[in-house]
């Protein structure tokens, strides 16, 4: 099994963006489309670093909610900031020590930190324990370090497993 | 009502990338405009393909998924030229406004 499927999630994705962008589930395509998500897999196996597979879907599903939340609460927020006096504003940077390890896993986070408005990730130190941020309002570096961390990091963290 | 929500969706798109726009004109140093359009291709563009697929999807016969695959493809594409941006600003040291607070330690 996993000689034939040497990375499970690419796999999925290849198939689920090839039905999208066929706009289509005709028995032809679902068939076409497995067999190139299925030989592109097998064939690039060797290029990948790492081989991760998804061990909590559910937790995947709670952590898009999640985000997809703070995303629309933090948009309103940041709306406001921009709109009202800019002079007011508290830029800062800030250091996110990472627990989490696995490159595919600090790239997830970074993109997350990114996605939700209000905070991007700018640079991960050479030795990949801490991620560089920039807030565009930040009042207490400690309380936001710390609730990336209890968002993000940790469900992203049980999610993802390395094989 | 099916109209009414898709342009209450449209509206909300069109606001908030017009936010992300006036963001990117209006804030002070390079850092904080950046912040300006990672808001514009998450919600801005996320409300307007809803509004897309509810069109398609109620208006023709077929169900449209394509809006998804530009989500996603935003999704992964925007942060990154985000990070990369930034990462190239702090090499090449550019200036940032006066009251930005400086990382802990280097």
């Amino acid at each position: 099994m996993k000689k034939l499927f040497p990375h499970p999630v690419l796999t999925l994705a290849l198939w689920g963006i090839w039905l999208l962008l066929n706009n289509t589930m005709a028995p032809g395509h679902l068939v076409l489309g497995f067999i190139l998500a299925f030989s592109i897999s097998l064939l690039t196996s060797g290029f990948w670093e790492e081989k991760v597979y998804i061990r909590a879907p559910l937790m995947l599903l709670r952590f898009l909610r999640i985000v997809l939340w703070d995303i629309l609460i933090a948009n309103i927020t940041v709306a406001k900031l921009i709109l009202g006096r800019n002079r007011k504003l508290k830029p800062g940077f800030f250091y996110v020590e990472l627990d989490i390890r696995t490159p595919l896993g600090i790239s997830l986070l970074a993109n997350t930190i990114s996605l939700t408005p209000g905070t991007v990730s700018c640079d991960l130190t050479e030795d990949r324990t801490r991620l560089l941020v920039h807030a565009l309002h930040i009042e207490d570096i400690p309380a936001t370090v710390k609730q990336i961390k209890e968002r993000y990091e940790t469900p992203l963290k049980e999610v993802f497993t390395e094989c | 009502m099916l109209e009414w929500i898709l342009s209450a969706l449209i509206v909300i798109g069109a606001f908030f990338t017009l936010v992300g726009s006036i963001g990117l004109y209006k804030l002070p140093d390079f850092f904080m405009r950046l912040h300006g359009p990672t808001k514009a291709t998450t919600l801005g563009v996320g409300a307007i393909l809803t509004a897309s697929v509810l069109y398609f999807s109620f208006k023709t016969d077929d169900i449209s998924l394509h809006e998804v695959l530009i989500t996603v493809f935003l999704f992964i594409t925007a942060p990154i030229s985000a990070h990369l941006m930034a990462k190239a600003a702090l090499h090449i040291k550019l200036k940032r406004v006066g009251r930005t607070r400086e990382p802990a330690d280097h």
